[in-house]
């Protein structure tokens, strides 16, 4: 992931620059209080790795909004691994932690939060992971980007960017508070495809 | 990795990842339902040559709550002690097909000959070989160590290694699995091992392992370690000349309450008392000891479900046919290339 | 069977062309009559126009090998091996003759089943069997058996042993030293001190701590050695100590010998080149007794053979069904297999090391273990008039060990996947082409009492079994 673009074969354009994707998780903050009418019981649940920091920051921005939130008390972490439908096609994976708000999820409105949206599983996977810890009042799902080719009858209520895309591209998004390219964090969703 | 068969060929690497693991897997344990679909659809078999309910338990629990399907085959008492050979027994469960066999065996090595022996494709855990390791047990042990010194240290438990930490372990060395698998993995976290007991009761080649080794219980808790792990041991061995009586044994080293109150006025008030169980009351530990606040005993039983939920996932979980080391897609790359013991003299 | 009706190559005789005797120059050489006829250029003439040649360009001429130390499993065991295979696998190996070890069942230890070994080895005919006797009753370390009987029967035995297990009584050690001096018979020891060994798996150091298999410590073997050396000189006896494995059992024997006890002592081919970090597999194929022991012993024991500290290299070949291999190591049978691997073993650990050239090869694989085992006609140097037993070795062939295609019924060689030095090309026994190409060819037909094997004696060679007559082998 932070391998140099200049790798031989690979062609990549960036789709998503530092600004736009603020711009876009500004209008999904706005959205996900305008759907719930205010911030009372949202909880944000980033599924790891990038959704995390995207919720951390959905939360800044409601907080920002509605100043009685405060971020770190409704932003958690739901991993996803165990519940995953594809295990044995991969080697192993290791679980990370899944981290709830101390209010929980019981009656809350859950926002699961990830960067890009594909086939859809890996949302059922949250949605079957959730309901192992609770039974909250509604889910919402909100992405940053969503590059269509869904497997199962899922759809995001919030998405930053629709980008269509063909299946032999690699749609990367990479957070400053993950990702360092050539030592420095960097903010970026980029398209690659093997020329 | 596609057995656990010892804690000797375990890489820090890979010894973390379980233990990390393991610590998502306790999390999931104080849950209201403590269930995982992971495994669902794969066969355990819990197959113990030798009588230990508390490891058969721990085992098919941690299978349980990761929804493999569990077949417990207690040898004793089957058409093994009617002659049947491992190698029968072996392929029996492969025409099962069991994806694990959690075996327990009373002969050195039996679990690796089971994983070598291309009589079964399953991956292979060890529960305890003879006198040779009992790795599960060992990183239960590590589990419950490294908590507890997170917690001293405030640090998280995740992701930390237990170096600076000093471990003594007490007792009958040369025929403890458990002694010889936590020598390893310890040391290989980082933490400094200290071995005492009786010289009979310590192996030939003691000196080629990574630890120091004290004669006298109270020369080694003079070095102030952070935790003692006292082993079982096993009365019989009496019978044999290795030490002439029970009542010496447990006053040279035996933790008795003399020694729990020399704790005290040593300070060493964050020193932890453990034992991998059953306990002998009164033998090899004091009952003042085994349930006093530094007992750990009852976390280590807690902490087992946990080890062993983590071991069977990383094992089971994964595609079999790919690099078992790689961590979510990346090459494993601190592991250094495992040394194949050449055994033959140019 | 019948030869009498075809032309017999055996009398015709053997050229052996360029071969080279002992490593020395390429010389030829005639094998007729199951002797040496002719050596040197001029053998050539002496050969008949009927004569077979055999072209031994770059090979090495040397006296068939002896083995002090095999175990054939016959009686008792017939599916770990018999008589014949493992004298197939003898010969294959390049041995002329091989000691057929007492632990059969019944245990060797009268004279009927000693014949019994020995008449099947007579009627196999690939290589010399000589039984050895057990010194006590069924192996019991209790009481003497019939060691005079054994020694005045058809077999002739000269060497006793419990093999397997040690003659741990010292007081019954004493006396079967004593006692078998009466024939001149050699007493060989298994030297394993059995309260030391008690459930020992592997050698007692670094990798049993780790492994934790019961050690067999090097003290169990070299205490055993120390008191038997003593009992020997004492009541002036002759002791050989089989499968030496620790360095402190070659200081014990060099002591021995400088004190002028007679003392003789074997080392098998394993010992030579495998250490005890195999058992790291847990692969019972590395279970033997004696372990396996350290790299330390294992250059002490090369450094004893090339000094004569060490006189014999023994196979110790012993032969073991499938099932008493696939199992846990603690349930494993003790025993490697040997015969079909040991020369190669032996040249690449002592010949290719420059510890021992090919006369000193000849000496500790043939001429003294010959000489131990009071085998008069076998370990002879290569010379004119004497028996024909060699073999032709090729040294320079590589070959990678599969015990599956071995002649032997066990498949426990730990040298499996091994590649080695040195092929048998040839084997002569007593005149006679056992192994021709690196195959075997045909056994030695029936011996006959009579000296010269151009002597037709076939109707005869039944009787002369019954008749009570000397021991048959007498080439």
């Amino acid at each position: 992931m932070t391998v140099p673009a200049s790798e031989s074969g690979i062609h990549k354009r960036v789709v998503l620059a530092e600004a736009d994707i603020d711009r876009a998780l500004t209008r999904i903050a706005h959205e996900i209080l305008e759907a719930n009418k205010g911030s009372r019981d949202l909880v944000l649940l980033g599924i790891p790795r990038r959704g995390f920091p995207l919720a951390q920051r959905l939360a800044q921005k409601i907080s920002a909004v509605d100043p009685s939130v405060d971020p770190d008390l409704i932003t958690g972490q739901l991993d996803v691994t165990m519940y995953r439908d594809d295990l044995r096609r991969h080697p192993t994976r290791s679980p990370l932690a899944t981290q709830l708000p101390p209010s929980g999820i019981d009656d809350k409105v859950v926002v699961l939060v990830d960067d890009v949206l594909y086939s859809g599983r890996t949302i059922r996977a949250g949605l079957d992971a959730l309901a192992d810890l609770g039974r909250p009042r509604a889910v919402r799902l909100a992405v940053l980007v969503d590059r269509g080719h869904r497997e199962l009858p899922i759809r995001a209520d919030h998405v930053g960017k629709n980008l269509p895309t063909s299946s032999q591209e690699r749609v990367r998004v990479h957070l400053a508070e993950i990702d360092l390219i050539g030592g420095s964090p960097v903010d970026e969703v980029v398209i690659e495809d093997r020329a | 990795m596609k057995h656990l068969l010892s804690t000797q060929d375990l890489s820090a690497r890979s010894a973390l990842r379980l233990l990390d693991t393991a610590e998502e897997m306790a999390a999931v344990g104080e849950r209201e339902i403590k269930k995982l679909p992971a495994l669902r659809g794969r066969t355990v078999v819990n197959l113990f040559f030798e009588d230990s309910t508390r490891t058969r338990i721990s085992f098919e629990a941690a299978a349980k709550r990761l929804s493999a399907d569990v077949i417990n085959f207690a040898a004793k008492g089957s058409s093994v002690s009617k002659g049947e050979s491992l190698k029968d027994t072996a392929q029996t469960l492969e025409a099962m097909s069991a994806d694990a066999v959690v075996i327990r065996h009373p002969a050195s090595g039996a679990p690796a000959r089971l994983a070598a022996s291309g009589w079964i494709d399953a991956a292979v855990v060890n529960a305890g070989d003879g006198t040779h390791e009992h790795p599960t047990q060992a990183l239960l042990d590590a589990f419950t160590l490294r908590r507890h010194w997170a917690r001293i240290t405030g640090t998280p438990s995740a992701g930390t290694t237990l170096a600076g930490m000093k471990v003594l372990i007490v007792g009958d060395v040369l025929h403890s699995r458990v002694a010889r698998s936590n020598v390893w993995l310890l040391t290989t976290l980082g933490a400094e091992v200290l071995l005492a007991g009786p010289p009979t009761l310590l192996p030939v080649g003691v000196g080629s392992w990574p630890c120091r080794v004290f004669y006298n219980l109270d020369d080694a808790l003079a070095e102030r370690p952070d935790a003692v792990m006292m082993l079982r041991l096993q009365a019989e061995r009496m019978n044999a000349a290795f030490f002439p009586s029970t009542r010496e044994y447990s006053r040279r080293w035996g933790f008795d309450d003399g020694r729990l109150a020399l704790l005290d006025t040593m300070g060493l008030d964050d020193t932890v008392i453990m034992h991998p169980g059953p306990m002998n009351r009164g033998l090899e530990i004091s009952s003042a000891a085994a349930d006093s606040p530094r007992s750990t005993v009852l976390a280590q039983v807690r902490n087992g479900v946990s080890v062993r939920m983590a071991a069977l996932y990383l094992l089971l979980s994964g595609d079999p046919q790919d690099d078992d080391d790689a961590v979510d897609g990346r090459a494993d790359q601190d592991d250094p290339p495992a040394t194949t013991p050449e055994g033959r003299t140019p | 069977m019948s030869h009498d009706t075809t032309p017999r190559p055996d009398d015709a005789g053997y050229l052996i062309r360029s071969a080279s005797l002992l490593g020395g120059a390429p010389t030829d050489l005639l094998v007729r009559g199951g002797v040496i006829a002719a050596l040197g250029p001029d053998a050539g003439r002496d050969a008949g126009t009927d004569a077979v040649t055999i072209d031994a360009d770059g090979l090495v001429a040397l006296p068939g090998m002896v083995d002090l130390h095999t175990h054939l499993r016959e009686p008792g065991r017939e599916d770990a091996e018999t008589v014949e295979t493992g004298s197939r696998a003898a010969a294959l190996g390049g041995f002329t003759a091989i000691h057929a070890m007492a632990n059969s069942s019944p245990v060797a230890d009268t004279a009927g089943v000693v014949e019994q070994v020995y008449r099947l080895g007579l009627a196999s005919g690939w290589v010399e069997v000589r039984p050895v006797g057990a010194v006590t009753v069924g192996l019991g370390g209790e009481r003497l058996a019939e060691l005079g009987a054994m020694a005045e029967s058809r077999a002739g035995v000269r060497v006793f042993s419990d093999d397997g297990i040690c003659v741990h009584d010292p007081v019954l050690m004493r006396r079967a030293l004593e006692y078998v001096k009466a024939f001149d018979g050699v007493i060989a020891q298994h030297a394993q001190e059995p309260r030391l060994t008690e459930g020992a798996q592997m050698n007692e150091g670094d990798v049993s701590a780790v492994l934790g298999l019961t050690g067999w410590p090097a003290v169990a073997e070299e205490s055993i050695i120390a008191r038997d050396v003593l009992l020997a000189q004492h009541v002036g006896s002759r002791l050989h100590v089989c499968h030496v494995s620790t360095a402190g059992s070659v200081e014990i024997i060099r002591w021995a010998k400088a004190r002028g006890i007679d003392v003789t002592a074997e080392v098998t081919p394993h010992h030579l080149l495998l250490t005890d970090e195999l058992v790291r597999s847990y692969d019972p194929v590395y279970k033997v007794n004696p372990p396996l022991r350290t790299s330390d012993d294992v250059h002490a024991l090369r450094a004893a053979l090339a000094d004569g500290t060490i006189d014999v290299v023994g196979t110790d070949h012993a032969p073991h069904p499938s099932e008493h291999k696939e199992c846990e190591w603690a349930q494993a049978a003790m025993g490697m297999t040997g015969l079909e691997t040991a020369l190669s073993v032996v040249q690449h650990a002592m010949v290719e090391t420059g510890l021992l050239d090919w006369e000193g090869f000849a000496r500790v694989t043939s001429a003294t273990p010959a000489r131990i085992g009071r085998l008069a006609h076998q370990g002879r140097p290569l010379a004119v008039g004497e028996p024909a037993n060699l073999i032709l070795v090729d040294p320079a062939a590589r070959w990678t060990v599969d015990p599956s295609t071995m002649a032997t019924k066990g498949r426990n060689s730990p040298f499996r996947g091994l590649e080695l030095p040195g092929r048998v090309r040839a084997t002569f026994f007593g005149g006679h082409p056992t192994v021709l190409d690196g195959s075997l060819a045909t056994p030695r037909s029936t011996p006959r009492s009579a000296p010269h094997a151009s002597q037709s004696a076939q109707a005869g060679a039944q009787g002369d079994l019954q008749g009570g007559e000397a021991p048959a082998w007498n080439i």
